[in-house]
């Protein structure tokens, strides 16, 4: 603790004194009750387990009620939580119940995935309440907390063990939820099976290192239930809305033609066991051990994975500000050098692509060239024909003149010689 | 796989008892268990009785022998110091810090008395925080000062500017209540109207006391309203029990009486007794918690992630944890990048486009031009072979005629040789 000036502690950091009459703190206690009871109470439940073993019958039999839904089919192609929430009341006390059911679990061919959508889901309420942590303008105390606070595994009534992907799922949810393993529809399980059945199932628990919830046992009122009710896990319960008429009373149970299992008779189930604890003596308890162990688990995980410390390589104390500091500095430091790397690729690319088309330009110049060139003997090739033909026209021409010139001489000479002769013929 | 959630709420009558009615009970239990703190900060000029109203608040004797009270420690400036002690009552266990802040008044220039008493409330808010923010949270102690009683003077006019002063400063950061001190000294009517005086000008300041909050129970809130009208209390405090008429009770012996602590007609300390630690003492730790806490929360954090950015524009983002605004700012920047390199793109496929459309140009007009020139060629090669032809033409037509005139030539000459032969020659 840091202090401005001088501190009056003793040792300890307490000090004990006496009081010297009835100063009224006592009342403390209710004030804290009188504002939860006024703010309402909120609870939600997660049933895990295959179609069919009776999670929403369960539902409505432990809360007198009849919830949403119809019962799902077999052909589910994959597992999806259905939430709902119910605003209950008893007496002065309110709760907001929320009831998440899983749909088509272990329906698949393929399990392997089954228990994927269930943590996502858990984590996802983690996260709505670690954002809502984070905020700078929060309003946690009016938050409505959708955070899982008991998951209630129902393993189905086969009396030999778990199955496998009880153990896997189990095995994935115990660090997230509490855990609370109930073997549904035991009405089909006889005694001494059931016996056997609950030992085998501890035994592969604890095995398999599944951690479940377990009821405390630090608070003396309640240590000493709790503790024998620890023993009676995995409760075997029977789940019915109908009621048979036993005595003179109506109850709920279920009617056979050999007998009527009475849900709320502790010689036939379990269900009272869990009842009492789920509800009346270990709910707020189980709230308290998800707020305080699994979310902060989670938080602490998702911090660290995002980089967060306490302490800074020169083991300084934990400075919240200096931390979301250097986080954001980094940060943005990230930032400009993507940028920046980005521009470069770019300078790159255009410098690249000039190249190209510089040495296309040349191309397009050497072809044109060549063909100028060509175009150029060729040229050269014709005036020399011309000038062949001009020669030849030329000496052609001097050919015919001359010609034509002894011709015409001839003719002069013939005529000439003509004319003698035609002279020397008159003669 | 999908998550489907329904979140209307529906109401649900119950038939049968389901026993979450016990949840109050649990509640209780484990509070006891953990036990309950609470921080009270007192604040007033020495001589005020201060240490003597905790003392009779708590039937204890905080402040002893052994540990004197604030004012019979002498102080130059104003020092801000707590003791904490360990109360139980009825099961119940209360650790009880005490803040006392002596000096504060005292000296002849108060300018700023209050700071030290700022900062206190503040590092306690800090350590708070800092215990919140911590990856490895382990349970956070409350060490935050739930409420602030301070005490004004009993002159009988009205507030001190330094009352006014302190109260404007402190009001948004701790449940301030003001008491009047040694309440002995006014006479009821002079206690109504200093009461209304100082009511009056703690509104006109719009000073924000600590206000109880309404309940829904009508009776509850009669009483309340009872208490308003009595704000502020003027209270009486002793540490000596004296016997009146065969009771023992607390109080101040005078020749002319015993003004009686608890005696409601004769000052409101019970009011205050009630009200701070049997009625109220949960709410003033929830205000401070849900209130003053997250004020100063937001804040720090707000000039933390904004880096003393205009608030004005950041108003936006105070609803955003850090985290998710480091995550809103990534995809932000992704976008912009984005952005940046569709445009960079697009300018570059640009001009890419033109350089190739200029190349392209060119490489057509000298296209053009060659084959201009390699028609120009073939006009004139055709010229030549057409001028070829006609003198072709014309040299084989002369070379016949003159192959004519020879044969004639040769003819006419044969003929000759036949006449002169045949004697025609003379």
């Amino acid at each position: 603790m840091r202090f401005t000036e001088m501190e009056v502690l003793t040792g300890e950091g307490a000090r004990a004194v006496p009081l010297a009459g009835h100063v009224g703190f006592d009342s403390m206690p209710d004030q804290l009750v009188n504002k939860s009871v006024n703010h309402g109470f909120c609870f939600n439940i997660l049933c895990v387990g295959e179609t069919g073993l009776g999670k929403s019958t369960l539902m409505d039999t432990l809360f007198n009620t009849k919830f949403e839904g119809e019962p799902t089919q077999h052909n589910q192609p994959g597992v999806t939580l259905k939430s709902n929430t119910y605003e209950l009341q008893e007496s002065n006390v309110r709760l907001k119940l929320t009831v998440v059911n899983t749909v088509g679990f272990g329906d698949q061919i393929n399990k392997e995935d089954s228990y994927k959508s269930i943590v996502e889901f858990i984590d996802a309420q983690f996260e709505a309440y670690l954002q809502e942590e984070l905020k700078i303008k929060r309003t946690l105390h009016s938050y409505h907390d959708t955070r899982i606070h008991a998951c209630l595994y129902f393993i189905a009534p086969t009396g030999h063990s778990l199955k496998s992907l009880d153990l896997v799922t189990m095995k994935k949810l115990d660090s997230k939820v509490n855990i609370i393993p109930i073997i549904a529809k035991s009405d089909a399980i006889s005694k001494s099976e059931l016996a056997k059945f609950k030992i085998k199932i501890t035994s592969e628990l604890v095995s398999n290192g599944v951690q479940i919830y377990q009821f405390p046992t630090d608070d003396e009122s309640v240590a000493e239930i709790n503790s024998t009710m620890n023993s009676h896990l995995p409760f075997a319960v029977v789940g019915s809305t109908e009621e048979v008429k036993i005595g003179n009373k109506m109850v709920k149970a279920r009617q056979y033609p050999w007998g009527t299992v009475q849900v709320e008779n502790e010689n036939h189930c379990d269900f009272v066991k869990l009842r009492e604890m789920l509800i009346r003596v270990n709910m707020e308890d189980l709230r308290e051990q998800t707020h305080t162990r699994h979310y902060e688990l989670y938080r602490r995980c998702k911090l660290e994975e995002m980089g967060f410390k306490d302490t800074d390589p020169d083991s300084k104390p934990f400075s919240l500000q200096e931390t979301y500091e250097a986080k954001r500095n980094e940060f943005m430091g990230e930032l400009q050098k993507k940028e920046e790397e980005m521009r470069q690729m770019f300078v790159q690319r255009v410098k690249e692509k000039e190249a190209e088309l510089k040495e296309a330009e040349k191309e397009l110049h050497e072809k044109f060239d060549r063909l100028k060139k060509l175009h150029q003997d060729e040229k050269k090739k014709l005036e020399e024909k011309k000038k062949s033909l001009d020669d030849e026209l030329n000496t052609f021409k001097q050919k015919k003149t001359a010609a034509e010139l002894l011709q015409n001489q001839a003719q002069q000479a013939g005529g000439s010689t003509t004319l003698k002769r035609d002279k020397e013929r008159k003669k | 796989t999908s998550v489907g959630s329904i979140t209307t709420f529906t109401q649900r009558n119950l038939e049968g008892y389901v026993g979450f009615a016990n949840l109050p009970n649990q509640v209780y239990r484990k509070s006891v268990k953990r036990g309950f703190e609470f921080t009270l900060m007192v604040v007033g000029e020495s001589g005020l009785g201060k240490s003597t109203l905790i003392n009779s608040l708590f039937l204890t004797d905080l402040y002893s022998k052994d540990y004197p009270g604030p004012s019979q420690r002498i102080k130059k400036t104003v020092q801000v110091e707590q003791s904490k002690v360990l109360i139980k009552e009825g099961g119940v266990q209360l650790t009880l810090t005490i803040v006392d802040t002596p000096g504060f008044g005292d000296a002849v220039d108060n300018s700023n008395c209050w700071q030290p008493v700022i900062n206190y409330i503040d590092s306690k808010c800090e350590d708070f925080l800092n215990a919140e923010s911590r990856v490895n949270r382990r349970s956070m102690p409350d060490n935050r000062v739930h409420c602030c009683l301070y005490f004004i003077a009993p002159s009988g006019h009205g507030l001190k500017p330094l009352d006014i002063e302190f109260m404007k400063r402190l009001h948004d950061k701790v449940n301030v209540i003001p008491l009047i001190a040694k309440a002995d000294t006014l006479t009821p009517e002079e206690c109504q109207l200093f009461k209304k005086q100082i009511m009056k000008e703690i509104q006109e300041h719009k000073i924000k006391i600590y206000e109880f909050p309404d309940t829904e129970d009508d009776e509850d809130n009669k009483l309340i309203r009872k208490i308003k009208e009595k704000m502020p209390l003027a209270v009486v405090g002793s540490n000596v029990v004296i016997e009146v008429n065969g009771k023992k009770v607390r109080g101040r012996q005078y020749p002319w009486g015993v003004a009686e602590v608890e005696n409601g007609e004769h000052c409101d300390f019970t009011v205050l007794r009630n009200m701070l630690i049997r009625t109220h003492m949960q709410d003033l730790k929830d205000v401070t918690n849900n209130v003053h806490y997250e004020n100063y929360r937001s804040k720090k954090l707000a000039a933390v992630t904004c880096n003393g950015v205009d608030t004005s524009k950041t108003k936006g983002q105070l609803t955003k944890s850090p985290l998710a605004q480091m995550e809103e700012e990534r995809r932000e920047h992704v976008m912009k990048m984005k952005k940046m390199e569709a445009e960079m793109e697009q300018v570059f496929e640009m001009k890419v486009k033109e350089k190739k459309q200029k190349l392209k140009d060119s490489e057509a007009e000298l296209e053009r031009r060659h084959e201009q020139m390699k028609r120009n060629l073939e006009a004139q090669y055709k010229e030549l072979e057409e001028k070829r032809r006609v003198f072709e033409e014309e040299k084989a037509n002369w070379e016949a005629q003159q192959r004519i005139l020879e044969q004639q030539k040769l003819d006419a000459s044969k003929t000759m040789e036949k006449n002169k032969k045949k004697g025609k020659i003379f």
